[in-house]
């Protein structure tokens, strides 16, 4: 009897609706967020997190809407990220009925704003999204930065010490992404992502690539991540979650089923 | 009618829902004492730090209402509402709380190490589900199975020193108590409001309950 690992099927929201793009272009349309969560909650989801990728803040009102009627119909935990830039943005979601938020390109820019909203909402709700990309040249030790923009440009700045640095200034968790996993369905980044739970002593999120549930229990067992992320092989009913959690259950993985 | 008590602690919206969605009985966040002592039951939720949460319990003149309500009405604490229902949390350098109970709230990191027996790494706050144990039998878990998996979310636990109030224990480690009852009050370290149907089921049984043990 010991802790769950998580299984968390991610929604990329655009526009009000649920999509998935391959490396971050080639959008496939798949559904309605609220009817989403409602079916992955019914297949077991320990979680949803919820990402809204709509790029004018215009239609941010929507994603409110819709964070509310997930709410009111899920009772699972439920992150919401994208577009979150200020602490009035972490109200905004958790009014609404988020439970934690994922903070990305605002900690970038104001790592403080993770410090002062761990310190007002707790650790507990905030979630630091981390997008890395390999920067190290073949046979070089792995080296990963953190990108923005959808992995168009590198920050600079080395994803491991990255991670350390936000967990210390009171990040309750880490949503990693490999920018260079991201969408292509041959599993994790397993380095990245070992690298980050080896490093710091909260839970972490691994997330990009999944395309087997093989890749599912791979990030638990040979990234040692708390909880696993995916999105399409979901969204497309390749896989439900309980099919996901039996498998992982069968290779001795701990998960609520 | 069902209050639900607001002391500008963190987000009161899940239990809101969660318990409208199990209930036709109104439901109500409020801070006002009136309210609390009319209501016919009480939910008092809670996170953040227990001495910010003792300190807006002060401010918002709540402290008295609470131990006046849970002599009486059907009385849920959920995470820090439970934690606060003890003497003394080690917190913050150390606070004292309402003391319903005797005993005091403890720090995971002073009763664990880095892993757990099967070699589990133990990251504080335990984030996630994890098992109750029933050690007692209890109106609120009517329809949940023993060893059903709760969200948690938290770095402290209760310590109570009467060991016959502890309904249910988890393990993170150590076994810890998750979940008191006594007479009108149940008290639940997870959170039943983001736990799925089982924590609607305890919610839900919380709505149907007299207040009897």
């Amino acid at each position: 009897m010991a802790l769950a690992k998580r299984i968390i099927p991610c929604l990329d929201v655009d526009n009000g609706r649920v999509v998935k793009g391959v490396n971050f272009v080639d959008i496939r349309d798949a559904g309605d967020p609220v009817e989403v969560a409602a079916r992955y909650n019914r297949e077991g989801a320990d979680e949803i997190t919820f990402l809204d990728i709509t790029a004018s803040s215009d239609n941010r009102e929507t994603t409110v809407h819709m964070v509310e009627a997930i709410a009111s119909e899920v009772f699972i935990p439920l992150t919401v990220g994208g577009g979150i830039r200020k602490v009035e943005d972490i109200r905004t979601m958790l009014n609404a009925g988020a439970d934690k938020v994922a903070i990305n390109t605002a900690a970038i820019h104001n790592p403080e704003l993770v410090r002062e909203a761990a310190e007002y909402y707790g650790s507990q709700c905030i979630v630091v999204a981390i997008d890395a990309k390999k920067v190290s040249k073949e046979g070089e030790p792995d080296r990963w930065d953190i990108f923005t923009h959808g992995g168009r440009n590198d920050t600079g700045i080395d994803a491991v010490e990255w991670a350390k640095k936000m967990a210390e200034y009171g990040a309750g968790e880490l949503l990693v992404t490999s920018m260079d996993k991201d969408g292509t369905k041959s599993g994790f980044n397993i380095p990245l992502t070992k690298a980050i739970t080896d490093a710091v002593n909260i839970p972490v999120i691994a997330s990009g690539g999944v395309g087997t549930l093989q890749h599912l229990a791979d990030g638990v067992l040979k990234a040692g991540a708390d909880a696993v992320l995916a999105a399409s092989i979901f969204h497309f009913n390749e896989y439900t979650v309980g099919e996901a959690k039996q498998f992982m259950a069968d290779q001795g993985i701990e998960v609520r089923i | 009618m069902i209050a639900v008590i607001d002391y500008s602690m963190g987000n009161l919206h899940s239990v809101h829902k969660a318990l409208q969605h199990v209930t036709d009985e109104k439901v109500v966040i409020t801070s006002s004492p009136d309210d609390i002592l009319k209501a016919d039951r009480v939910v008092f939720p809670g996170q953040g730090a227990a001495l910010d949460c003792m300190s807006e319990l002060h401010k918002h003149e709540l402290v008295d209402v609470i131990t006046e309500v849970s002599l009486s009405k059907p009385f849920l604490g959920v995470c820090m509402g439970m934690q606060v229902l003890m003497e003394h949390s080690v917190e913050g350098g150390g606070v004292d709380c309402i003391g319903k109970y005797k005993g005091t709230v403890q720090h995971f990191t002073d009763h664990i190490g880095a892993t757990d027996a099967a070699g589990n790494r133990l990251k504080i706050p335990q984030m996630g589900w994890n098992q109750i144990k029933h050690t007692q039998d209890h109106p609120l878990w009517k329809g949940i199975e023993d060893n059903a998996r709760f969200y948690f979310v938290h770095s402290y636990f209760v310590a109570p020193e009467d060991k016959s109030i502890v309904s249910g224990e988890t393990e993170f480690g150590i076994s810890y108590p998750s979940a008191i009852a006594k007479d009108n009050v149940f008290a639940i370290q997870a959170h039943p409001e983001k736990s799925a149907d089982d924590g609607l089921q305890l919610l839900k049984n919380f709505t149907n309950w007299n207040g009897q043990p």
